[in-house]
Order: C-alpha cells, then sequence, then structure tokens
C-alpha cells in the first residue's frame, strides 16, 4: 500500500472520479425514482465536499507523473472555490428540478465529473493534461446544457455550446501543436524554459501557439470576442444549469489561463500581456453595453459574467502577485454572488413555470421583502458599490493594475462599471419603486438558504474576521506562482 | 523464412519471387482444402437430415465444388439497372480478397508462415472485422430493400461480436504475452497438462485453462462469420437471401467464397489460440513423427465439423436474442474474465 | 531504401488522393468509402515508419468500427447532397479565406523556421537518442510508457469516453412505458407447474381459463 501513498496529491481527483462511478452504479441499478435521483443529488454534494476536505489535507508543491499534475496553494485555493461553486450549483438545482419532476440521477453524475475536468484544469501542468482536463469538463457540460431533452431550447443550448466549444477545442489544439513544435516537450517548464531564450518573444512560431492557446481559453470563460456562445447559452439551458455554468467552469479555465501567462510564459509577459488587456478592455465594454437592452435575466446574466471575466482579466493583465490575488479574490467572490443571484432567479417561478423577464422583477419588496433585499444586495455587490464583497473584488484588480502602470485600462474599467451599474441598479429600482405585479410563489428552502448565505458573505466580506483568511490564503496562493 | 538483407536488385526479385511463390502455394492449397470443406460441409448437414448430399459428381460426389466452380463461372452476372455498379462488383471482391489476405499470417506449422508479423493476432483481427465491408456495399449497391436490411444486420451483428472476440483475444494474449501467432502456438506446450505430468498433451493447450473463453470465442465466431443460428443477415425465412439477392455468377462464387475462407480462418483462429496449432495431442513418437501442417490441418477440420454440426442443429436466433446474448451475456462475461486472468496472473505471479 | 521510399509515395500519394475524393465525392456513401481507403493508406505508412501495433490499431478502430458506423450512419440518413452542396457555395469565400488565413500562418511559422534552421533539424535528428536497454518491440514499448508515466492522460481519456457514453444515453435513451419486453430468466424459470393448470372436467362443465380470470 505505500507505493500508492506516491498518489496522495491526486486524491481529491480520486475521490470525484471514483465518486462519480459510484453514484453512477447507483443510479443505475437503483429503481427509477424521483427521490433515488435526490438522494443521488445529495450523495454528490457530500462526495464534492469530501474532494474539498481532501484539497485542504494537502500542503506544499507536489508534483506527480513527471510534472504532469502539480497541486501547489494556487491550485488549492482555486480548487476549493470550484468544489464549493460546483455544490452549491448543485444544491440550488434540487428545488427546481424535483419540482418539475425532472431530477435525474446523471445530471450530478455529469457535475462530478465536470468537476474532476475542472481540477485537473486547475492542476494541469502538460499541455496534454491541460487538453484533457478541458475537454472532460467541456464534454460534460454540452451534455448538461442539453439535458431538459425534450425542451427545443436546452437542446438548441447544448448543441450551439457544443459547435462553438469544438470550434474552441481545435484552436487550442492548434495552438498546443505550435508550442509542442516550439519547445519540442509539452511540459510547462519546458516550454517556459524555451519562452524564456534570448529572442523567443521573436519567434512566430512561440507568438501564434501563445495567441491559440489563449483564444481557446478565453472562449472557455467567454472573453470578448469569444463570448457569442454565451447569451443563447445561460438563456437555453436549464436555469440550475446555467447557474452551474456561470460559475466553477469560469473559475477552472481562469485558474488555468493564469497558470499559463503567469508560469508558461514568463519569458514573454510583453506579447501576452497585450491580448489580455485587449480581451480584458473588449469584455467590460460589450459586457457593460450589451446588458442593459436585454430583458431576459437569464442573458443580463450571461453579459454581466462576460463583464465580470473582464474585470477578472484586468488584474491578470498586471502580470504581479498582487494582480493574480486579486483575480483570485475577485473569481471566489464572482461565484458567491452569482450563485447567489441564481438563487433569486430560480426563485422567480408562479404556476410552477419559471419566469425569466426582468421586468417581472417589479414590487418584489412589496411581495417578497427577504428576495427582493438579497436581490439588491447581490446587484448592487456586481455592480461594485462599497461596501459589498464586489468592491473589494473590484478594488482589488484595479489597484493591482494601477501598480502595474496600466492605467488607460484601469480607467476604462472604472468606467464600464459605471455604464455597468446602470443595469444592475435599474432591477433594484424596478424591485423597490415600481407598482407591484403578482408575487411570486413562496421561495423553496434550499434555494432560500443559498441566498441567505450568499447575502450574508456579500454584506459581511467588509468585516476583517471574513475578509482577512481569504485575502490571506489568496496572497499565498498568488505567491506560489511567481 | 527469407532473405531479409537487401543488397543488390537481385536480392528483391529472389524475395519477390519467393513471397510470391509462397503465397500462390498456400492459396492453392487453401483454396482445394476449401473445396473439400465445403463438401463436407454438405455431407454433414445432409447426414444429419438423414440425405445422401451431393453424391453425383466424381466417387462419392468428390468433385461436386469443383462443378459448382465451373457452373458459376460460366454463367452470365447480372447487375441491376439501378445498382451503383462499381460498389457492386467491388464488394464481392472486397470479401473474398480481405478473407484470404488473413492468411498470411496464419502459421500451419513450425517457421511455416508467409509473414511472422510480430502482431500478427492484431492483424488478422484487423482484416477479419473488415469482412463486413463487403456485406455492406453489397447490400447498399443493390438498391433494392431486401439486401439493405440484410446488410445493416450484419454490419450490427459483427460489429456486436467483434468486441467480445476483441476480449477472448486479450485474454489468449495475456497468457502468452505477445501478439505474434508462432509465439501463441509455442506457450501452448507447457500448461496444465505440464503441470500434472502430461507434457506437450492435449492438456497444454489453452483451450483448458480458459475453457469458458473458448466456448464464447466459438459462438462468437458463428456469429462473426454468419454462419447458422446467427445467419440473419441472409435469413431466407425474412429477407430472401439477404445482401446476396441481386447477385449471381462469379461476384456471387466471390461472396461465396469470401465467407468459406472467412469461416475457415475463423477455424484456424481457434485452433492456433485455443488447440495448440500445429503441436501434437499427445507426446508419443508417432505422433511427433507426423508433420506440423497435417495436425494444423486435422485440427482445423475438426473445428470445421463442429462448425458444420451446429449449422445442422440449432435453430436460427431471433434478431433481438442474439443481440442480447453479444451485448448483454458475452460482453459482461468476456470483460470479467480479462479481468480475473490478468488479477490471477499478476497476483499469483504468473505473467509471462 | 528505394524499396521504402517507393512504397512511402504508393501510401501517402493514394492518402491524399483518397482525402480529396471524400470531399468531392458527390455520393456520401463514395464518400465513406474513399475516407476508409485514406484510413487504410494511412496505416500503411505506419507500417512502413515500423509502428505496426499502432498501424493495427488505427484499422482495427478507424476502419473496423468508427467507419462502419458512419456508413451505416450515411446509408441509414440518406443525406440531401444537393442543399448541402448549396451551402456550401455559399460559404465558399468565408471558408477558403480562413483556411488561406491558416495556410499563410502555418507557411509564415513553419517556413521560416525550416529555411532558418535547417541545419538545427538535420542535428536534431542526429541527436535522437539511439535506443537504448533491451530492444522492446512497439507494442511492449507503447504498453510500458502508457501505464506508467502517461497513466494520467490514460485514466484522464477513459474518464472522457466514459462522459461521451453517458452523454449518450442521457440524450437519446427513452424508457417507453406500455412495451412487452421479453424476460429470458422469466421463460427460463417457468416450469409446467407453474405454467400448466390440470382440470378435471365433468361433462357439460364451462371453465374460465385463469388468465382471463385476472383481469
Amino acid at each position: 500500500m505505500s507505493a500508492l501513498a506516491v498518489y496522495a496529491p491526486l486524491l481529491p481527483e480520486l475521490i470525484l472520479a471514483l465518486g462519480a462511478m459510484a453514484l453512477l452504479m447507483l443510479g443505475v441499478f437503483r429503481p427509477e425514482a424521483q427521490e433515488e435521483a435526490g438522494r443521488i443529488m445529495w450523495l454528490a454534494v457530500a462526495v464534492l465536499l469530501a474532494s474539498g476536505f481532501a484539497v485542504l489535507q494537502g500542503a506544499g508543491k507536489q508534483q506527480l507523473f513527471d510534472g504532469a499534475f502539480v497541486i501547489d496553494s494556487f491550485g488549492r485555493f482555486m480548487k476549493i472555490v470550484v468544489l464549493v461553486a460546483a455544490a452549491g450549483a448543485l444544491v440550488l438545482s434540487f428545488d427546481e428540478m424535483s419540482e418539475r419532476k425532472a431530477l435525474k440521477f446523471e445530471y450530478p453524475v455529469l457535475v462530478l465529473l465536470a468537476a474532476t475536468g475542472m481540477m485537473m484544469m486547475v492542476s494541469a501542468n502538460n499541455l496534454i493534461s491541460l487538453y484533457l482536463g478541458l475537454e472532460l469538463q467541456s464534454l460534460a457540460l454540452y451534455v448538461v446544457a442539453a439535458i431538459r431533452r425534450d425542451s427545443t431550447r436546452s437542446s438548441e443550448a447544448g448543441l450551439k455550446y457544443f459547435v462553438l466549444g469544438a470550434l474552441s477545442s481545435g484552436m487550442l489544439l492548434y495552438g498546443a501543436s505550435l508550442l509542442y513544435g516550439f519547445a519540442g516537450a509539452t511540459s510547462f517548464e519546458a516550454i517556459a524554459a524555451a519562452a524564456r531564450s534570448p529572442g523567443a518573444g521573436q519567434d512566430l512560431l512561440l507568438v501564434f501557439g501563445l495567441v491559440f492557446l489563449l483564444v481557446g481559453i478565453a472562449f472557455k470563460i467567454s472573453a470578448v470576442p469569444f463570448h457569442m456562445w454565451t447569451p443563447d447559452v445561460y438563456e437555453g439551458a436549464p436555469t440550475p444549469v446555467t447557474a452551474f455554468f456561470a460559475s466553477a467552469p469560469k473559475v477552472a479555465a481562469m485558474a488555468l489561463f493564469i497558470r499559463i501567462v503567469i508560469s508558461m510564459f514568463a519569458g514573454v509577459q510583453p506579447q501576452w500581456q497585450q491580448i489580455v488587456v485587449f480581451l480584458a478592455i473588449a469584455s467590460m465594454l460589450l459586457g457593460a453595453f450589451a446588458a442593459i437592452r436585454q430583458t431576459n435575466i437569464k442573458r443580463l446574466m450571461a453579459y454581466s459574467s462576460i463583464a465580470n471575466m473582464g474585470y477578472a482579466l484586468v488584474g491578470l493583465a498586471a502580470g504581479t502577485v498582487e494582480g493574480v490575488q486579486g483575480v483570485l479574490l475577485y473569481m471566489a467572490i464572482y461565484v458567491v454572488m452569482t450563485l447567489g443571484a441564481f438563487a433569486v432567479i430560480l426563485a422567480m417561478r408562479r404556476d410552477g413555470t419559471a419566469i425569466e423577464d426582468i421586468s417581472e422583477l417589479a414590487g418584489l419588496s412589496k411581495t417578497n421583502l427577504p428576495m427582493a433585499f438579497a436581490m439588491a444586495m447581490f446587484m448592487f455587490s456586481l455592480a461594485g458599490i462599497p461596501p459589498l464583497a464586489g468592491f473589494f473584488a473590484k478594488l482589488y484588480v484595479f489597484m493591482a493594475a494601477i501598480k502595474a502602470e496600466l492605467y488607460t485600462l484601469a480607467v476604462i474599467g472604472v468606467l464600464a462599471s459605471v455604464v455597468g451599474a446602470y443595469y444592475y441598479l435599474r432591477i433594484v429600482k424596478l424591485m423597490f419603486f415600481d407598482e407591484a405585479g403578482q408575487p411570486f410563489e413562496p421561495t423553496l428552502p434550499k434555494e432560500r438558504a443559498v441566498q441567505w448565505v450568499a447575502m450574508v458573505l456579500v454584506i459581511a466580506f467588509v468585516l476583517p474576521i471574513i475578509s482577512a483568511p481569504l485575502v490571506e490564503a489568496a496572497a499565498a496562493a498568488a505567491r506560489t506562482l511567481f | 523464412m527469407f532473405p531479409t538483407t537487401f543488397e543488390t536488385w537481385w536480392d528483391y526479385a529472389l524475395w519477390l519471387a519467393l513471397t510470391v511463390g509462397a503465397s500462390l502455394l498456400l492459396l492453392v492449397s487453401l483454396l482445394v482444402i476449401i473445396a473439400f470443406l465445403l463438401l463436407m460441409d454438405r455431407k454433414v448437414w445432409a447426414a444429419v437430415q438423414m440425405r445422401r448430399g451431393p453424391n453425383v459428381v466424381g466417387p462419392f460426389g468428390l468433385l461436386q465444388s469443383f462443378a459448382d466452380l465451373l457452373k458459376f463461372v460460366l454463367k452470365e452476372p447480372v447487375i441491376p439497372a439501378g445498382a451503383d455498379k462499381g460498389v457492386f462488383l467491388l464488394a464481392p471482391l472486397v470479401t473474398s480478397v480481405l478473407a484470404l489476405a488473413a492468411w498470411a499470417v496464419i502459421p500451419v506449422g513450425s517457421g511455416i508462415v508467409i509473414s511472422d508479423l510480430n502482431v500478427g493476432i492484431l492483424y488478422l483481427f484487423a482484416i477479419s472485422s473488415l469482412g463486413v465491408y463487403g456485406i455492406i456495399m453489397g447490400g447498399w449497391a443493390s438498391n433494392s430493400k431486401y439486401p439493405f436490411l440484410g446488410s445493416l444486420r450484419s454490419a450490427a451483428q459483427m460489429v456486436s461480436y467483434e468486441v467480445s472476440i476483441g476480449f477472448v483475444i486479450i485474454t489468449v494474449l495475456l497468457l502468452v504475452g505477445s501478439l505474434n501467432m508462432s509465439a501463441i502456438v509455442m506457450s501452448q506446450k507447457t500448461g496444465i497438462g505440464t503441470a500434472i505430468g502430461l507434457p506437450n498433451s492435449f492438456l497444454d493447450w489453452n483451450w483448458l485453462v480458459l475453457f469458458p473463453m473458448f466456448v464464447v470465442f466459438f459462438i462468437s465466431a458463428l456469429a462473426e462469420t454468419n454462419r447458422p443460428p446467427f445467419d440473419l443477415p441472409e435469413a431466407e425465412s425474412e429477407l430472401v437471401a439477404g445482401f446476396m439477392v441481386e447477385y449471381s455468377s462469379t461476384p456471387y462464387l466471390l461472396f461465396m467464397l469470401g465467407e468459406y475462407v472467412a469461416i475457415v480462418t475463423m477455424c484456424a483462429l481457434t485452433t492456433i489460440m485455443f488447440l495448440g496449432g500445429w503441436l501434437p495431442p499427445v507426446d508419443i513418437w508417432l505422433l511427433n513423427w507426423i508433420p506440423g501442417p497435417i495436425w494444423f490441418l486435422l485440427k482445423v477440420t475438426f473445428v470445421f465439423f463442429m462448425f458444420a454440426m451446429v449449422k445442422a442443429m440449432v435453430p436460427r436466433y431471433r434478431y433481438d436474442q442474439l443481440m442480447r446474448l453479444g451485448w448483454k451475456v458475452f460482453l459482461p462475461l468476456s470483460l470479467a474474465m480479462v479481468v480475473a486472468v490478468a488479477a490471477i496472473l499478476h497476483f499469483g505471479g504468473l505473467a509471462p | 531504401m528505394a524499396l521504402t521510399a517507393l512504397f512511402f509515395y504508393l501510401f501517402a500519394g493514394v492518402t491524399v488522393m483518397s482525402g480529396l475524393l471524400v470531399i468531392v465525392a458527390r455520393n456520401p456513401v463514395h464518400a465513406v468509402l474513399w475516407l476508409i481507403l485514406a484510413f487504410f493508406n494511412a496505416a500503411g505508412l505506419f507500417v512502413l515508419l515500423g509502428a505496426e501495433f499502432l498501424a493495427m490499431i488505427l484499422v482495427v478502430v478507424y476502419v473496423g468500427a468508427v467507419a462502419v458506423l458512419f456508413l451505416f450512419v450515411v446509408m441509414m440518413l440518406d443525406v440531401d447532397f444537393a442543399s448541402l452542396r448549396a451551402g456550401f457555395i455559399r460559404h465558399a469565400s468565408i471558408g477558403a479565406f480562413v483556411g488561406l488565413v491558416l495556410l499563410v500562418e502555418l507557411i509564415m511559422v513553419v517556413g521560416f523556421r525550416v529555411v532558418g534552421k535547417a541545419s538545427d533539424v538535420v542535428a536534431g535528428a542526429a541527436k535522437a537518442p539511439a535506443s537504448t536497454g533491451p530492444v522492446l518491440t512497439n507494442t511492449e514499448a507503447l504498453g510500458r510508457l502508457l501505464y506508467t508515466q502517461y497513466v494520467y492522460f490514460f485514466q484522464a481519456a477513459g474518464l472522457i469516453l466514459l462522459v461521451a457514453m453517458i452523454g449518450a444515453i442521457v440524450l437519446t435513451l427513452r424508457h417507453k412505458e406500455g412495451i412487452r419486453r421479453q424476460s429470458i430468466a422469466a421463460q427460463n424459470a417457468r416450469t409446467p407447474a407453474a405454467a400448466i393448470e390440470v382440470v378435471k372436467l365433468a361433462p357439460g362443465q364451462v371453465i374460465v381459463p385463469s388468465g382471463e380470470r385476472r383481469g
């Protein structure tokens, strides 16, 4: 057994993968019933938490399989965020899906497998493990998007996501093969070493490889101009699935993005910085302006997530420890805000059908004050209004950008968040100052729990007792990459 | 078995001539043997049904197959007007050529093989998995519904049973530790028989150690070659003659030939993997003196006899039962066996 | 060796030719058949490289299984090629443009490199380590790498396939109600005692079969 102890760093992934397979067997051999699927969903949450616990047990930096798999504090931080996001999204799915009698045991299994893929992405230290992790995640997500197969919109969302996702995977592979041609090896260290050699920045092979690789990942975090799929998929996929899409995969892809540019392309910072700056500016501006005209709350959230990725990239563009720390914090806070907002969106239900029109929120404060208040907090936070968590998130990334002397970027970021604040605040205005429409159905317990937990976190972030450990952990995580 | 270093063009020419000669020798003897095996098939079938079988051409009807050959070749081939002519004529060629190509790696005696590939069994598996193309192409190109249905059935059937055949081959390979056909035979010199004090006997062969797999392989081989009771692609009661409906004359002959060559290939594969190839069954002087190819031929004939008996005695399966057997019985069984064999070899320290 | 070169050009030429025919063939079934030919010749190229295991696996997996399913689907679907072609012409210019851009990039990237560093390439080839240790067949060599150094990738690829399988089943399998399925186990477990009811019948007496009584 001692020989197996070598694989201890892999334990979280093993728990997830084996847990997924065990639950799959359970689901296949137990009778097909809604309660059974519900039980599997809870077990899946338990597996995610167990994996998170296993992540916390690790310490230091370890490598496995000739460096194909690496785990360090950065990876641990991101993995915890991913796992929490996936668990949160699963808990959120429960009420909506059981209301509709649409619980399928495959859904939690696929979420677990997608989470495995995300963990592999976070730990990837080799082009092959990068691609395999990414593909495992994406494939599970394609299926999950189309899981409500009798709904045309869900199938359409799945298909759209699949086709565009396959295209982006192709780009990524093209980039990866160019990089392999450049360095003659697939491990990040070897490529990093080759990229640090003098004159590497002028080597077209490296530059093209870099561009294509980043394009592939930019698609996954839906940064402009590779965002086209986001609104359609968010709108078409079942809302609990959208909540999942908006949280965990973004974190994993961002982790990959960070690891690639910081540790693999450290030698060619000017080259990737241009790309990241462009992606950040385009995402922030498009996210801010395109969201204004939306009437569907899920599409609005899609543009909001595009803009948020833009803000996160601002921190990455700095390319400093503070910048990366900012991105880590941003992603953690973003996940909480997004899950909270989706908990509210999921609770918008009348006569058993989901309501997605923004105008239906009118006068919510009169019919359901707690929910309206929670939504208002999320919107304020997303808009970046102090003293809520979203403000600090933006503060960290903009500060990092200013320290790195990227003044234009920071100014554009602030301007974009002012524009963005308009549509977030419009929702608050709708809820508190407009005529009340028909009330929604009462919020179900699990949705309410997520709303409240997220709300408390968003508000309490201002207290050092909540924020200090997180900031500290993010700082420690960021330092390991440099 | 031929020169492997080439220095002048003369070496190439010599090598080419030798290879072509050896191949021709093998193919001609194979075809002649198949002519008689075909007769045997019909005779066995007839005997089970208490008929005489072919008994007119030559003594005991021995020349019947050659008479059939002449008849097929001399008749006029009919090609349906709506057929895709190229594919229609290509299909029987593909079937027969692929079936014959498989024999390039089959060792009929110690060192008597055209090409002793080190991935021989994979080559054989690859070639036999291609047999389905002739049938699909033929069924589709005929542009008629019964052939089409027959070819669809056949495609599904062959792909299904290939999976379990693949797993059976893997169990054998685990035991042998090589993909070379000759090595597979030679590894059967020792085994259970040697362990209980009967070295070099038929108890050493794989059929005893892997008896369940031997049965699975035999049945899968029947399905893979579209033999009764799995001859659904040409089930005459449902599909007239399946994918062969529109074929006549020489193209039909080629289909027929390809099918029988494939059957004999499967018999040879069974012989090599489970029945000790060219090894004699008991270690006594007289039997050891008989050359390997004779033993090989005897064993192939024995397996073929079993094929013929199955054809004569077992009623045809229904299609869903066929699929059920393949996917729900053989696949799990052979998969479990792969795991079990690997585990025993690994933890028993027996791995080659 | 001259013979190797001859076979290389044969296989490579046929591969490229049939690849071209895959996209220009009017009939989708013919296209698939050309594709199969292309696979076959690719396998031939592998053999020339001394990678006979890969060659055989290529044939078994792609030609023996994947292409059969392709052919199956194409034959069943009866794709309307005329309408596809209309779209092809419409988008051909964009496609050609994208292809051209990629080609130019590739030439820029690789071309400069080859021209500029031809000597490096040759040196690199010479530097390739001669095989050390005992000579392995390439099956063994692959196995040793795959299950040691690359086991992580191998298992990850397995997980991806598992996801694909789950996905295919989730999105297509429907349990229809009211279908009477054959239960082989139940049939085999049936005994005369359970299936046959022996009834003594007096003249003129009428009985209702037990099956009908239930309904």
